[in-house]
């Protein structure tokens, strides 16, 4: 019943974990009070447990809402406390000053930088959002063109980086190890596109997050997953209509980030198939639900128009 | 102070009566039950598992007479309820695990009841069939048709006794309205309508009418990036009823009257109670989100289940709770690794008994806590075959929160967390309850010598 320490892991690149405790706090600290190293242990402890309670989510059915979202919400205490005297800046600090390889994350700097202008500008980031994370990336279609110089769009990205910065890379310096085992999994991924979602996820699902962005040819391998998830990116209103339900389930994002390895990968086939077994179904006013004909239309629109 | 004054609670002995469910420790998934309900008499008892399928016991109505033997329940109707889904658009599975399962009062002989998993409730038609007709002029009784020419006299054929038969059929499907998973239905008391819902909103429905419903309230933010609360559960007033309550994360309780506006967005009522600072931590919130709320049958208090208490609100109070009851408060102290396991999040239920005087509720290590309102009294008990032979009083039970363990007592490191009990039930008229654990299901009825 003992509360089992969360270990860091410590990489081989030679990064050096985010000092904590009373290494790492600001002597002119803001707060009244001062933290107990023990305290600062502990609280970082918890915040690293909800970090991996929130990314090690069901892949076959939908998690749990309501613990999501109170995880979220402890995550948010933590960061605001965090902020309040001053250990926040100091890691997100740590985290853009860490070198990273050029040939891995480019969008780590970007989302880097981002958090550097928010320090600048004197803004506190803004709160962690469990939910956020996955809004950004369902909603804005990233391009595909399975052309190896096909740029990465970052629009996707940026929008959600204020959120991100914060959010998804906080599990590097605290070493779960997203950025240092990114670079074994860069020449697997490299060879088929299509079969990449399998050998792409890395062991640990944390890791994944950064499979997001990288530079094109990175992105190229992972972003053919989406594909396949979302056929085709039409700017369609009633396409984000349709979709826009589907942000409710935090399972997308942890769907997005591993490759779905374990969801079964859908081509255009697949979604004729499962088409011809909903039929008609009834039909309900309530707001949320629109009629299937309505989504056959639209699906049926994205399949042939890809 | 438990045990200090005694009255009506402390004066009751309970016994188990049964025990039903795998002898196994092994527990299959889908056996374990998931909900648990009391028909409006007490005469039928369904439970709904994790594999889909509802299970209804009936009372033994000849042992009715026969105080000691009146809490016998037998196996009166299984059927598969719900089945799993796959929700092609999102690569999900819908779980068929039953959530709830509430009834409707009867109005023939059948009986009715929904039931509900994550997307799709339904209504459901219990009925017997124990006699047949048998006479056919034109039919033999196996069927077959006989030859015209072959009959030379008619007769007028008659309803014969059979073997009893109890059927179920799914009278209505009420799908497609919920986009996040449904954890309360509840039927309104003008019997026409119910409500469902889900973390983020409630539809009210028609029974008869299952191609729409109406949404009541919504709180799903513009921007789900702003998500901070969900729904936990609602329920409609046992009278009144345009007045219905809804749950939260946050541990607040909102009444909402429909003849207000179309959409019920706004509350009447909130009813919360203000944090104690000198027990804040990060698991605050965690602990305060309310996991189960009952209305009382009187309809003047409900209550409210929390992480580690029950409280009693007066419909008429809105700022703090009447009655407060500590169901495992040595746990406070183990919030962390509760965090870590996820019992943190077990989604306690709770219950009154018929007059209002009781409440119960479950905890781990399979215990289950009852406390008497009137005279201030509680008890821990526990579910076990071991501990417990029928129509033997069960022993309460005592967790050492610290410090010298004195004999027979617990200590808080031995709970088992596994074993955890959800869902009880009390019998709307008679000293009975049902307790489930993971997948048996305990029924103890009181001495009353």
């Amino acid at each position: 019943m003992f509360p089992k320490g969360t270990k860091r892991k410590f990489s081989d690149s030679g990064e050096e974990p985010v000092p904590s405790g009373e290494q790492g706090q600001p002597a002119p600290s803001a707060a009244a009070r001062t933290l107990s190293s023990s305290y600062s242990l502990q609280r970082q402890s918890l915040l690293d447990m909800s970090l991996i309670k929130l990314q090690l989510c069901h892949m076959l059915v939908e998690p749990n809402l309501c613990r999501s979202v109170l995880i979220a919400n402890t995550v948010r205490q933590i960061q605001e406390e965090m902020t309040q005297d001053g250990t926040w800046q100091i890691m997100t600090q740590a985290l853009a000053a860490a070198q990273c390889p050029a040939d891995r994350l480019v969008a780590t700097e970007v989302l880097c930088r981002q958090t550097d202008m928010a320090a600048q500008a004197g803004q506190s980031p803004k709160p962690f959002s469990v939910v956020g994370l996955e809004e950004g990336y369902h909603s804005e279609e990233v391009v595909m063109d399975g052309d190896g110089d096909t740029e990465v769009t970052m629009s996707t990205l940026s929008t959600v980086s204020p959120q991100l910065s914060s959010a998804s890379y906080l599990p590097g310096p605290f070493g779960m190890g997203p950025c240092w085992e990114e670079e074994e999994e860069e020449g697997e991924c490299e060879e088929d596109e299509e079969e990449d979602s399998e050998e792409c996820v890395s062991e640990g699902e944390e890791a994944d997050r950064d499979h997001l962005t990288g530079d094109s040819r990175t992105g190229e391998q992972v972003f053919g997953t989406f594909e396949i998830k979302h056929p085709a990116p039409p700017p369609d209103p009633a396409l984000e209509e349709l979709f826009s339900d589907v942000d409710a389930s935090y399972y997308d994002l942890d769907t997005v980030l591993t490759g779905m390895q374990s969801a079964p990968k859908m081509g255009p086939y697949d979604l004729l198939e499962s088409l011809s077994s909903h039929g008609p179904t009834a039909l309900s006013s309530s707001t949320s639900c629109r009629s299937d004909l309505n989504e056959l239309d639209h699906i049926m629109e994205i399949i042939v128009g890809s | 102070i438990s045990g200090a004054v005694q009255g009506a609670g402390g004066d009751m002995q309970w016994c188990l009566s049964q025990a039903k469910g795998s002898l196994d420790d092994d527990v299959t998934e889908a056996d374990i039950i998931s909900t648990l309900e009391f028909n409006h008499t007490g005469e039928l008892l369904a439970t709904g598992d994790k594999g889909g399928r509802i299970v209804i016991f009936q009372q033994e109505i000849e042992n009715k007479r026969q105080p000691q033997y009146r809490s016998e329940y037998n196996v009166y109707s299984t059927f598969q309820s719900h089945e799993p889904e796959f929700d092609y658009l999102k690569s999900l599975e819908i779980e068929e695990k039953i959530n709830k399962i509430r009834w409707i009062p009867q109005k023939n002989a059948a009986h009715f009841l929904l039931s509900t998993n994550d997307k799709t409730i339904k209504l459901w038609k219990i009925s017997e069939r124990d006699k047949r007709p048998e006479g056919y002029n034109l039919k033999e009784e196996d069927g077959r048709y006989r030859d015209p020419s072959t009959v030379t006299s008619l007769r007028v054929p008659v309803f014969r006794p059979m073997d009893l038969m109890v059927e179920a059929s799914p009278r209505k499907v009420f799908a497609n309205a919920h986009t996040y998973h449904i954890n309360s239905v509840s039927v309104n008391s003008d019997n026409e309508t119910y409500l469902s819902a889900d973390d983020l909103r409630i539809n009210l429905w028609h029974l008869e009418i299952t191609d729409r419903s109406f949404n009541i309230v919504d709180i799903k933010p513009a921007n789900m990036e702003e998500l901070t609360e969900v729904i936990t559960a609602a329920e409609f007033h046992p009278h009144q009823c345009n007045t219905f309550v809804y749950s939260s994360s946050k541990g607040t309780i909102r009444m909402c009257d429909m003849r207000a506006s179309a959409l019920c967005d706004k509350h009447s009522k909130m009813f919360e109670e203000p944090e104690d600072p000198s027990n804040r931590s990060f698991f605050s919130e965690i602990i305060s989100s309310i996991s189960d709320v009952k209305f009382s049958h009187s309809g003047r208090y409900m209550m409210t289940r929390d992480y580690l208490s029950v409280k009693i609100w007066d419909l008429n109070m809105e700022s703090k709770p009447v009655e407060t009851y500590q169901v495992h408060e040595y746990l406070r102290s183990k919030l962390c690794s509760l965090y870590e396991n996820d019992c943190i999040f077990d989604k306690f239920e709770c219950c009154w008994n018929g007059n209002d005087s009781m409440v119960m509720t479950g905890s781990y290590n399979n215990f289950f806590r009852m406390f008497d309102r009137d005279h201030r009294w509680d008890v821990t008990l526990e579910a076990s075959r071991e501990n417990s032979k029928p129509f033997q009083v069960i022993k309460p039970r005592k967790v050492c929160a610290g410090g010298k363990r004195k004999k027979d007592e617990i200590s808080v490191d031995s709970l088992d967390f596994n074993k955890k009990i959800l869902h009880t039930a009390w019998h709307p008229q008679d000293s009975i309850i049902v307790v489930a654990t993971t997948n048996n299901l305990y029924i103890f009825q009181d001495k009353m010598n």
